[in-house]
């Protein structure tokens, strides 16, 4: 733990002392630790290291680094060798001897742990020259893998801290904001709001007390890009807060992160633990005569929290009900004082703006969208992850070059971006690009980070009644529209599903749809129904197969399919017979093809998943 | 001062006053149900949505909130209003389908049969305006119930569910509630409110004999403004 920081000498005294410890020829194995590697073992897999080390000997010869996330979620355990970046994926207990002796020790490279490009099938040795990270631009996420989160000393040797002694020291108030103007920022929790203008409207507002806020609330379905980002690098976090703080005139700060990322509120908890002992937060901070201290809040587990109103309702005590603000929460927010919030993600931009320069920082993106933007890249797609784009690259280059394709071969059907409050697009616009603007022209939302793929074998109907199902439970229920909006949108959802859909069903979503994006209190219910109206836009053709033709095109909805026997492919082995959980199958002797009764079938699938031979048909 | 125009009609009024407020103090109609003039504006029913414009752009906003500002234009009944207010009511109706309040709402904006599958009509007195529990927390001062659960399970309710211990037996929310939801009677010198699970012992006037108000709501007035301790053992008619 470094000493109490009070000038910016003893910061750059401090760094280059922590420099030199690092020393860039000694090995280095560097360990993904994240929320994402942790199920497939990355603890056990580090304790062996340590183990392995210390059995070899090798405790002073080979560095260890146990770090947050690496983005390749999908392949995890991952561990990074230096020199020469060597990247192992789905790294065992029984890799770890060889990995310090070959490649550690002697820098021999194993075949067997290194990543296949999911499309060529290629072995790559380099970290950078997996497609996976080539055409990232890992600005924010990229010093995830430089870092330990839970030292303060990592992040001040790669440079933490140092954008925070120049706005303390050097920048006025005025200047800082005008250089985060300068960069077009725009909030990264997905409605875009130009970042500076807030601060600046913020720092206007009348009134001695004000308050900044973090929003590490991010509960969309799919989505963990803040997280990945809080628990990897909670300093540059807390580092653009406080910077933030000095520019608006805030002398307290609030984390609000939520109760289901425990990684994150220990790293960031650890975090401030530190910031306060190196004076880095507290009173008079690097000797600059600025004040800032800052709390953590937990979120207690509602999605609705993640609206500026409702969460500062939650962080002032109260039950987490949005309030109209129709007086910006810049003016009202925080106990009726004037607060700033943002996203985790807008918030780890700003050391960045300070130190490079916001000219720097324009040249990446798009006119009216800058920088990059993380995204979590989920569902049906080869590589799953937490990916770091900029601004402008379009849908299927992050699909297809980033993302590797579909899984399993099959086709794409959609994309959904903006989590809940999104909306799913098609193959039509896959070379949209992603900015603010065009996903908002698109019927879609950037929102804080969720990227599902969907393949064909997703029905769209059933997808836009998955939301509507969440935000009927996620609603707070405070305003009328939302509340019984969306249940009778869901309830409509339930017939079409069920074969019982009309056509007059599409009018009344449609003209529901209008009241809640008008008349509903808050971004949740305003923004419901994205989901329904995107794929009645986009795959207005399965709505008519539900409706017209009670058939789901997808073989998802299971009141719209029936299973059958293919007779001249069965051979009669009776693998599905013996699955069948309701004994529906009936084996007919070898060689003889099985016989299904379909009264007794509750569509699980189960026989169409054993059965080898495609003999089970779906339709 | 601020001028600004609704419906046509120019306004001069106060900063900081609400649509809502301006407009029904010039006879200008806004139906709404969660709002009452003794307390905070809320914005849950939703129905006093008008359409506001400031240029090009228009919205809707609810005018129990939204404040007059110079040169705002707004329209109560424009035909995006009407469609929208219009759908809130089926919405109310489709939850309240035989509330007497409601289904004289519903008939006056023209809606004859509920746009929903009558499968799915529900039998609710209560919309969840929580006028009860914001009177019983910003008149009375009490806060002696909720507004409980989220989402589509949200409802006001004692605590726990149990009979509300804090509750003084006013009735200020059964005479708030816009649409009958809650259940109270005076009987044999006894009231209940059936919704909190209480039951109060009525005072009796010393002088006609009168059950007249709960004991435990004249003790709570007692003690709060200091009066003698025989104050109220007079009923008000006999004064």
């Amino acid at each position: 733990m470094p000493n109490q920081l009070s000038s910016k000498q003893d910061l750059e005294a401090l760094r280059k002392e922590l420099i030199k410890e690092r020393r860039p020829d000694k090995p280095l194995i560097a360990i993904c630790n994240g929320t994402a590697c942790r199920p497939y073992g990355c603890i056990h897999l580090t304790e062996a290291i340590k183990q392995e080390l210390a059995k070899q000997g090798l405790e002073n010869k080979i560095g260890l680094r146990i770090t947050g996330c690496h983005g390749l979620c999908e392949k995890g355990p991952i561990v990074v060798i230096q020199p020469g970046d060597i990247f192992y994926q789905q790294v065992k207990l029984e890799d770890v001897p060889e990995i310090l002796s070959e490649t550690a020790i002697k820098g021999t490279v194993i075949d067997r742990l290194l990543h296949a490009d999911p499309i060529t099938g290629n072995k790559v040795v380099h970290r950078d020259e997996i497609p996976f990270y080539r055409k990232q631009v890992r600005n924010i996420l990229g010093n995830n893998v430089e870092i330990n989160p839970t030292k303060i000393e990592d992040y001040i040797a790669i440079g933490g801290y140092t954008a925070l002694a120049k706005a303390l020291l050097e920048m006025t108030p005025e200047q800082i904001i005008d250089e985060i103007k300068h960069s077009g920022l725009r909030g990264r929790g997905g409605a875009g709001f130009p970042t500076g203008s807030k601060w600046e409207s913020c720092r206007h507002a009348p009134g001695d007390i004000k308050y900044v806020i973090v929003n590490a609330d991010e509960g969309d379905p799919g989505a963990y890009a803040n997280e990945g980002l809080l628990s990897g690098n909670p300093h540059s976090v807390l580092e653009g807060l406080i910077i933030g703080a000095y520019a608006i005139g805030a002398k307290q700060g609030y984390v609000y992160v939520r109760n289901e990322y425990p990684l994150a509120l220990a790293n960031v908890t650890l975090a401030l633990n530190q910031a306060e002992q190196s004076g880095l937060l507290g009173d008079n901070i690097l000797g600059s005569g600025f004040d800032f201290n800052v709390r953590i809040n937990r979120g207690g587990g509602a999605f609705v929290c993640g609206e500026s109103t409702a969460l500062m309702a939650s962080l002032e005590g109260k039950v987490g009900e949005p309030r109209a603000k129709y007086v910006h929460t810049v003016e009202k927010g925080l106990w009726n004082r004037p607060s700033d919030l943002n996203n985790v993600e807008t918030w780890a931009n700003v050391p960045l703006i300070i130190n490079k320069g916001a000219d720097w920082y324009r040249t990446l993106g798009t006119e009216h969208s800058k920088g990059t933007k993380i995204f979590s890249l989920v569902g049906k797609i080869n590589n799953t992850g937490l990916v770091e784009v900029p601004m402008g690259i379009t849908l299927r280059e992050i699909i297809y070059d980033i993302g590797g394709g579909i899984w399993g071969g099959k086709r794409f059907k959609a994309v959904q971006t903006g989590g809940p409050s999104g909306g799913c697009l098609p193959e039509s616009l896959l070379d949209l690009p992603v900015d603010f603007d065009e996903l908002s022209k698109a019927g879609s939302m950037m929102g804080s980070g969720g990227m599902i793929v969907m393949d064909e074998t997703t029905c769209m109907v059933d997808i836009a009644k998955y939301f509507l199902t969440f935000l009927e439970e996620e609603s707070c229920g405070k305003c009328l529209p939302c509340r019984e909006g969306i249940k009778r949108m869901r309830q409509v959802f339930d017939e079409i599903t069920e074969g019982r859909g009309s056509e007059k069903d599409i009018e009344f979503l449609e003209q529901l749809s209008a009241t809640l994006v008008d008349s509903s209190l808050c971004g949740l219910g305003q923004t419901a129904p994205n989901p329904v109206l995107t794929t009645m836009r986009y795959f207005r053709d399965e709505y008519e197969a539900h409706i017209k033709e009670k058939r789901c095109p997808a073989g998802v909805c299971k009141a719209l399919i029936h299973y059958y026997i293919i007779e001249e492919k069965c051979p009669g082995c009776g693998l599905c017979v013996k699955e069948c959980p309701q004994e529906a199958i009936t084996f007919m002797g070898k060689k003889k093809p099985v016989v299904m009764d379909e009264s007794k079938c509750i569509k699980c699938g189960v026989c169409g998943d054993v059965c080898k031979l495609d003999a089970v048909g779906k339709r | 001062m601020v001028t600004f125009n609704i419906d046509g009609r120019e306004f001069k009024a106060e900063e900081g006053q609400t649509i809502l407020r301006v407009a029904r103090e010039n006879g200008i109609d806004i139906p709404t149900l969660c709002h009452h003039e003794a307390i905070e504006p809320y914005g849950a029913c939703r129905l006093c949505i008008v359409e506001v414009s400031k240029g090009r752009r228009s919205r809707i906003v609810t005018s129990c909130l939204y404040l007059v500002e110079e040169g705002l234009e707004v329209k109560t009944n424009s035909p995006r209003v009407i469609s929208n207010r219009k759908m809130l009511v089926e919405l109310l109706l489709a939850r309240c389908s035989k509330n007497k309040v409601i289904k004289e709402l519903a008939a006056q904006m023209g809606i004859e049969q509920s746009i929903i599958r009558p499968e799915y009509l529900e039998d609710n007195d209560c919309m969840v305006c929580g006028l009860c529990v914001r009177t019983c927390e910003q008149v009375v001062g009490v806060s002696a119930i909720s507004l409980v659960n989220r989402g589509i399970t949200k409802e006001p309710a004692s605590p726990f569910l149990e009979p509300a211990r804090d509750c003084i037996g006013c009735g200020s929310c059964y005479y708030v509630c816009p649409t009958g939801a809650i259940k109270m009677e005076d009987r044999n010198g006894t009231r209940i409110i059936y919704n909190w699970k209480v039951e109060f012992k009525l005072k009796k006037c010393k002088v006609c004999g009168n059950y007249w108000a709960p004991e435990k709501q004249l003790e709570y007035i007692r003690k709060k403004w200091n009066l003698p301790d025989d104050f109220f053992d007079i009923c008000p008619t006999c004064k």
